[in-house]
């Protein structure tokens, strides 16, 4: 028997909308299987999972606080994949983002002035595009392969930031942990509401998102990344520059990846550690896709997997099984994700019966 | 091998037809590319297959090579009803292919590649051995040890006939096999075709030159939209009656140009030379020519002599070393970008329209504002964030539309569900809309349909008339032939001097075209 992809006509409008859904419900259905081969039962390890942090008004907020950071990354990332940058180094953009983010806080940390936070932001954000101007310029010069410039200068990142926080940047009266100091109180990101910890993160999440969104829908800059994205060729002949379009790419979603990390940083933990970020640069590529590269889907997508960071604590206390699963659903979601969108452009064939029928 | 040759050797004598279809239908979703096709080939004959693009012919050759499966309808093979399941099957059968675009590796050797392509394993010294017989008996010369990247497209071609030989075919298809030739390649590729014929083999000839089809083929069948409108001995009818049955409608004939007079130099090349940017690139070689205005200069030339380097330099998407040797209206502009040339008042018509000319996913409208973004952005865009003004786009597009009746369902549909002619037509009325005084265009009716053709041949004339200069790179001697008031030709990267049009004939021409600049025609006799 043979299995073959036959390319519609016309990319299927109705699928185009429907496949996140459709690749949501499978990934719950492989997760059932899942769990009940673990021995757990599903319905109640679903419903950990993805029901019980809706039903408090705490976890509403913790919701908000993960999914602002895989908003803005995603955001920005959609605009890289649109327009083929493949830009897998977000959490290496974030992780410099957060460590620029922090000259102010960790150096100057008797500075009480309110110009402290947006200066922090800025810093924050140059560092992230700084970047990911990396892998832009290897690109743009030597042509270098970008997914894996990127991908490999997450780990440098990652390393330099624990070298800094056991190093030149550790807290002098720390006890020798590896940590910064704590943040002045202008240096922290003020909460939204008494009820919870949400902060400002969520609310520059959305606004990136609707910004980006009005960038690609309504200006000349948005067309040419939707140009470029569908044929280089007739981009060149548009008079658009492939080289300007990958620096302008990679830096905007460094520059969001880092105000990600300053948010996370100042907003959260509310100083520098070896470890900030659950791998939202990650999760954000999911993110990225499962919101179609829409920014405003991306703000749904973002909920969804902010979700997923929060059922996999629910499902440690209750359920006793690793944090890990959060990462085998997020998989999953994007395995299904990828495949319902090839689904969209192909249709499936079993190519048995017709051989059997005309012999 | 031995095989083949015992079963066709029967086949010849046993059964009237060698090759049966009736009812053959392939459906791509709803869309019917073939819809119910009769087509009968008997032994010893060149059988024509006359369509216009999209008429289905290539669906129709595919599924009897074994590419695509028929949705319905069956074929019978020398009397026996057969399925093809792939090639491989086809090539079992009797049934060898010549595609229209090669499949050959350019870094090895022509045996290399036709090792490549058998099916049963044989020593390579044996498998030249065989090339070079087949190749003489069939009047092909081919080195079987010449590396493929230095063989011209004429001789690219002869190796794919002679793969197709080296499995003894009784039925040969040949795919629009004269689009890349010259006209003397293509009288030695007839040639060829009768010795085949002779012998009791079968071609099945695809083209949409009447007139070729009309000097070799014994009958043809006729496509249009997916359906058999006509079978017939093309010696008994005349072009006018062939079209009609391709097209269904009358085509309208091109009012020629040079009737104006001419004015100033509006585009220039001055000894323009550019290295090739690929390994197979052409490189361009101290390109002269002047354009004036009232004036269509049609550069004739067989595929990849140059051509897209040629348009590439001149549009500036590949902009070249020195600033002096590309001149609009006056100014040297060689370094310049291309959206810097279309504010001269340049427009520019590339060869591919999908991915090149127009992004297919993208509504007319967008592609609108692709080719004219900058050159009217005071119309298109407002404000510094560069929004596009999109009342002001979809007005001038429906505009060019109705100027240039342009086909379409819906008010913006994708680029891409426009018919090859229909997209054209818009896409060079996009840049008449300007009223360019510089036109240039790459095959300006490349897969187009005759009544798109003959619109957008008019336009351009018209243009000209109107005193704008016209550059039109074209591999189509009869659409040159249509529009052009001087006729240059590129072969292997350089340009002939150009000549009145009323001056040259199609023999000489073709001598041009073979890069016999220079030489004597007596070198040609064979």
């Amino acid at each position: 028997m043979r299995i073959e992809l036959e390319k519609r006509a016309s990319p299927s409008q109705a699928y185009a909308l429907l496949s996140p859904v459709i690749a949501l419900a499978l990934t719950l259905v492989a997760g059932a299987i899942l769990f009940a081969a673990l021995g757990k039962d599903p319905a109640h390890a679903l419903y950990v999972l993805f029901i019980g942090p809706l039903t408090e008004i705490w976890s509403l907020h913790e919701l908000a606080v993960k999914a602002a950071p895989l908003i803005m990354i995603g955001v920005g990332l959609s605009v890289c994949y649109r327009c083929n940058n493949w830009n897998i180094g977000a959490e290496g953009q974030l992780v410099i983002g957060a460590i620029t983010g922090s000259i102010i806080p960790v150096l100057f940390n008797d500075w009480h002035s309110p110009l402290v936070l947006p200066l922090m932001l800025v810093m924050g954000m140059i560092g992230g595009a700084l970047y990911a101007a990396i892998p832009a310029f290897l690109k743009a010069q030597t042509n270098t392969n970008e997914i894996l410039t990127s991908l490999m200068l997450v780990y440098v990142a990652q390393l330099f930031l624990d070298w800094m926080v056991r190093g030149p940047w550790r807290d002098p009266e720390g006890f020798n942990f590896p940590v910064t100091r704590q943040f002045q109180d202008e240096a922290i990101l003020p909460e939204l509401l008494d009820s919870g910890r949400a902060n400002l993160g969520i609310v520059f999440a959305i606004l990136a998102a609707f910004a980006i969104w009005f960038m690609m829908r309504y200006t000349l800059k948005g067309f040419e990344i939707k140009v470029i994205g569908a044929s280089e060729r007739a981009g060149r002949f548009a008079g658009f520059s492939r080289k300007g379009m990958i620096w302008f790419s990679m830096m905007l979603s460094g520059a969001l990846a880092g105000l990600a990390g300053i948010c996370e940083v100042s907003g959260v933990i509310n100083k520098l550690q070896p470890e900030i970020s659950p791998g939202y640069g990650f999760t954000a590529i999911i993110v990225a896709f499962l919101g179609r590269l829409n920014p405003l889907g991306v703000i749904v997508a973002g909920l969804v997997l902010g979700l997923t960071y929060l059922g996999g604590e629910g499902a440690q206390i209750e359920l006793n099984i690793s944090d890990k699963v959060v990462r085998v659903f997020q998989g999953m979601l994007l395995f299904f994700v990828l495949a319902c969108d090839t689904l969209s452009i192909y249709r499936v064939r079993l190519s048995l019966a017709r051989a059997a029928r005309e012999a | 091998m031995g095989k083949g040759e015992g079963v066709a050797a029967e086949g010849v004598f046993a059964y009237a037809t060698l090759l049966s279809v009736s009812k053959l239908t392939k459906l791509f979703g709803s869309f019917a590319a073939c819809d119910g096709i009769d087509l009968d080939i008997r032994p010893g004959e060149i059988h024509a297959l006359l369509g216009e693009n999209g008429a289905g012919k290539s669906t129709l050759v595919k599924m009897l090579f074994g590419v695509l499966a028929p949705t319905s309808g069956s074929i019978v093979w020398n009397g026996e009803p057969v399925r093809i399941a792939s090639p491989a099957a086809a090539r079992k059968l009797g049934i060898g292919m010549v595609f229209q675009h090669f499949s050959l590796f350019e870094a090895l050797t022509v045996a290399e590649n036709i090792a490549l392509s058998l099916d049963e394993k044989l020593p390579l010294a044996r498998i030249a051995e065989r090339a070079s017989e087949l190749s003489q008996a069939y009047g092909l010369p081919l080195d079987p040890h010449a590396h493929v990247a230095d063989l011209s497209v004429g001789e690219r071609q002869r190796i794919e006939i002679v793969r197709a030989l080296l499995q003894n075919p009784q039925l040969i298809i040949l795919d629009e096999p004269t689009s890349v030739l010259t006209p003397q390649e293509a009288d030695r590729l007839f040639e060829t075709l009768f010795k085949l014929r002779s012998e009791g083999r079968s071609v099945l000839y695809i083209s949409h030159r009447l007139e070729e089809v009309q000097r070799i083929c014994d009958r043809a069948t006729v496509l249009r939209h997916g359906k058999v409108t006509g079978a017939c001995d093309p010696r008994q009818e005349t072009p006018a009656s062939l079209a009609r049955m391709m097209v269904g409608a009358e085509v309208a004939h091109v009012s020629a140009a040079g009737t104006t007079t001419r004015g100033d130099v509006l585009l220039e090349a001055r000894h323009l030379s550019a290295a090739a940017r690929t390994p197979f690139a052409v490189s361009l070689k101290e390109i002269c020519l002047k354009v004036r205005a009232g004036e269509v200069l049609a550069i004739a030339g067989v595929a990849g002599n140059g051509q897209g380097e040629l348009f590439d330099a001149l549009s500036g998407e590949y902009p070249v070393q020195a600033e002096e040797t590309v001149q609009i209206r006056g100014k040297a502009v060689g370094r310049e970008g291309i959206n810097a040339r279309r504010l001269m008042g340049a427009g520019f018509v590339p060869e591919e329209r999908h991915g090149h000319a127009a992004v297919s996913v993208l509504p007319l409208s967008d592609n609108l504002v692709l080719a004219r973004y900058w050159s009217d952005r005071k119309a298109f865009l407002s404000g510094p964030l560069g929004i596009i003004r999109s009342g002001a786009v979809r007005m001038a597009a429906r505009r060019i539309c109705d100027v240039m009746d342009v086909r379409k369902s819906g008010d913006d549909p994708a680029a891409g569900s426009l018919s090859g002619g229909n997209l054209q037509k818009f896409i060079v009325g996009r840049e008449l809309d300007r009223q360019p005084a510089v036109l240039v265009v790459n095959q300006p009716t490349w897969g187009v349909d005759a009544g798109a053709a003959s619109r957008i041949r008019q336009a351009l004339v018209d243009l000209a008339k109107a005193g704008s200069a016209v550059l039109v790179i074209s591999q189509d001697l009869d659409e040159i032939f249509e529009v052009a008031t001087e006729i240059a030709v590129i072969s292997e990267g350089r340009l002939s001097d150009a000549y009145p049009a009323g001056a040259l004939t199609r023999e000489k021409i073709g001598l041009l075209m073979g890069g016999l600049q220079g030489k004597t025609e007596a070198t040609d006799a064979h």
